[in-house]
């Protein structure tokens, strides 16, 4: 086998040490992501509202995430938002679903303006997807009433015939753990999502309060019916230039 | 039982009988969300069993728990093998074995409950994800030391492949599970937005691309050549192989994410190398395929050697679908579709298993030293997977496209032709043919199950049960 033939001398000498081959590799597999990821962390084009600081909620001193408004610009989640997410994730709708809209006429018209990076800045992690076995949902926020995201999330075939997407009546019978809110909350400051002390309090305990009577239903509602409706786009603005 | 045999076998029989039964389980959990997606009734609105919680078994049961000790039983096996001597820690081995089953049982609880990370293929929560770290590095310590008390001069071509893959698969896996938690069950990744979606695929895409692909790489470069007794067509070729495998694979992940809030330039510098890597993989598809020159004979007798030329074909076409597929013309139409879930498929169901089988087929025969119980349910076996492959990719194929041209449809007034709905509609037919197809498959895994079981029980009542199998 390879032991009489060989083709270099360096590689004679990596295949006749395994400690060098290790080494090898090790420096070698790094390359491709070093080049691919990091720069995304510093290079200023990466993230949108370097150019356009606007899309991005500029609070008034005094002001919590209650103040806000649609289209106020990019903020946190809400303690009811992100527990609505922690559902969204724990039922895998990601699988199914995708948060990211290309830049297509068919995508413009069928779901809204295309996705920025800085929308899903706060996304600890990202809910971006991979599959549309059903529709994106990254401005899915507003579009339908309340009411038809509970009857869709609980029975979904009552609304949409054709569906494939499952029944999650449990939603609605779970209550949302005040506690639970409290840390994720904590957690999501930590990572440095810029949560104020007029949000929740020092200590995130005002998240508890929000959250108290809620069931899961209700705040995967919150979470649906914000999604995609932070920024407001003005006509004409290529924000990703 | 251990003095006798040169080397330690014992672990490497437990892990080959473990990837097949996690093979049979991991594929009928793929048959029922399948049949989900054709009839959402069978989710029976049990939280545990809906499609969203129950996709994520799917995936970690046959890459971690069928490839997971498919990988480390060809390694463990193939190690000893090439370098003639035991494995470096036999008890490390088991050690080893113990804490991976240990990783998949707790899977196979967590995951229904919906415990998750929320990152596709590494969706297992913090505390698990540290004891994978475990287990991995002492699989891959095990194997470098074994290496580095060989007995022959040169690492033969096999253990590259693996020791790539070990090396990777830990970068990969701690950096994407980086994650801050809130409870012992629950945590958040560390990264968020667009880095996390780079990172994640990068995670993504590599666990294909060493996992399965530079691990089972490896199974090739040693059982085809024993399988067909033959050399390895070409040294010099599997040189080139390797190396611009290793460098070039890391960074296609990119591709994942074209058109999306990536910036352009990561996502064509992935769609670039992605078409520049149609060489190495098919000078490796050449490789083994060439292998059998002079013995291309044997494929009317040799049932084994049919599942492992079968598996270089299936690789050699996914290889080349998928350079097409990151085109930024084709990945327009095909993201987001079923023909991405069809050309996993095609890899997974073509060449992972398919390779594994023609491998594992083979070391049962030599580690019970004895031959199949049934030869013709071999043949059986090859032909069900080969069909069933067929019909899911071609489903999803028809499915993908399908969609993607619904959804960009437009009608002669300028407006979108089709509502979503009706797309999700249309798919219903090809929904039910991949659930087929699927079926068929999973048969086929199930008759492998059947036979190597009778084999192990007819071998061992020929010798007494327990007595030594020679190596």
């Amino acid at each position: 086998m390879s032991d009489r033939t060989h083709s270099t001398k360096l590689q004679d000498k990596i295949e006749s040490n395994v400690f060098v081959m290790f080494l090898m590799l090790a420096i070698l597999l790094s390359v491709g992501g070093l080049v691919e990821i990091v720069p995304l962390f510093y290079l200023k084009g990466t993230m949108e509202h370097n150019q356009h600081p606007e899309i991005v909620w500029q609070r008034k001193p005094g002001q919590t995430l209650a103040d806000w408004k649609p289209g106020d610009g990019i903020r946190p989640y809400t303690a009811l938002e992100l527990m609505g997410r922690e559902v969204y994730i724990r039922e895998g709708c990601y699988l199914c679903h995708s948060q990211m809209i290309r830049p297509f006429r068919d995508e413009k018209e069928r779901y809204g303006h295309y996705s920025l990076a800085s929308e899903s800045m706060y996304d600890h992690p990202f809910q971006w997807g991979s599959k549309r076995t059903g529709p994106d949902l990254a401005r899915v926020g507003g579009k339908y009433s309340d009411e038809w995201q509970r009857q869709h999330l609980i029975a979904p075939r009552s609304l949409v015939p054709e569906s494939v997407m499952p029944n999650y009546p449990w939603l609605a019978e779970r209550m949302v753990d005040g506690q639970r809110a409290v840390k994720t909350v904590a957690a999501m400051a930590t990572l440095g999502v810029p949560y104020t002390a007029d949000d929740y309090g020092a200590d995130f305990s005002g998240a508890a309060a929000e959250v108290e009577g809620k069931t899961e239903l209700d705040a995967i509602v919150a979470y649906l019916q914000v999604l995609g409706t932070m920024v407001s786009f003005e006509e004409g603005v290529d924000y990703r230039e | 039982m251990e003095a006798t045999e040169k080397y330690h076998f014992d672990v490497v029989r437990w892990f080959t009988i473990m990837a097949v039964v996690y093979l049979v389980v991991g594929t009928l959990v793929g048959v029922l969300i399948a049949a989900q997606l054709a009839w959402p009734v069978l989710n029976f609105d049990i939280a545990e069993l809906t499609f969203g919680r129950l996709r994520p078994l799917h995936t970690n049961a046959v890459i971690f728990a069928f490839g997971g000790c498919a990988l480390m039983a060809t390694a463990f096996y193939t190690v000893q093998r090439t370098c003639g001597v035991p494995l470096w820690s036999n008890k490390l081995a088991w050690f080893t074995f113990f804490l991976w089953n240990f990783i998949i049982v707790s899977a196979v609880i967590t995951l229904p409950l919906g415990l998750t990370q929320g990152k596709e293929y590494a969706e297992l929560e913090w505390p698990l994800d540290l004891l994978i770290a475990v287990a991995w590095l002492c699989y891959s310590f095990n194997f470098v030391m074994t290496i580095a008390k060989r007995k022959t001069s040169h690492i033969y071509v096999s253990n590259w492949f693996f020791l790539g893959m070990m090396v990777m698969i830990t970068y990969l896996h701690v950096v994407n599970s980086l994650a801050i938690p809130v409870s012992l069950f629950k945590s958040y990744s560390v990264f968020s937005g667009v880095q996390d979606a780079m990172i994640q695929w990068w995670w993504g895409h590599n666990a294909v691309g060493y996992y399965l692909t530079a691990g089972f790489l490896g199974i090739m470069y040693y059982f085809v050549p024993k399988q067909a007794n033959r050399p390895v067509f070409s040294y010099r070729l599997s040189v080139i192989h390797f190396w611009a495998l290793m460098f070039g694979y890391v960074w296609l992940g990119a591709h994942h994410l074209q058109y999306t809030a990536l910036p352009d330039w990561t996502g064509s510098l992935g769609a670039a190398i992605s078409l520049a890597m149609i060489i190495p993989s098919w000078g490796g598809a050449v490789n083994g395929m060439m292998t059998l020159s002079g013995a291309w004979d044997k494929l009317r007798t040799d049932y084994v050697l049919r599942f492992l030329v079968m598996s270089l074909a299936f690789y050699a076409m996914s290889t080349f679908e998928g350079p097409v597929m990151s085109s930024k013309t084709v990945n327009a139409l095909s993201h987001y579709t079923d023909w991405t879930i069809g050309h996993v498929h095609s890899g997974a169901l073509g060449w992972v298993v398919m390779v594994a089988a023609g491998a594992i087929y083979h070391m049962v025969m030599k580690l019970w030293n004895t031959e199949m119980y049934s030869a013709k349910l071999v043949n059986l076996h090859f032909w069900l997977a080969t069909i069933g492959a067929v019909i899911y990719i071609v489903a999803m194929w028809v499915s993908g496209i399908m969609q993607g041209l619904m959804w960009r449809d437009y009608d002669a007034f300028g407006t979108l032709s089709y509502t979503f709905a009706e797309s999700v509609a249309a798919m219903h037919p090809y929904y039910v043919m991949r659930a087929v197809g699927g079926a068929i498959y999973w048969l086929g895994g199930a008759i492998m199950l059947f036979n190597i079981v009778m084999t192990i029980r007819m071998a061992s009542a020929t010798r007494g049960v327990g007595a030594p199998a020679r190596a």
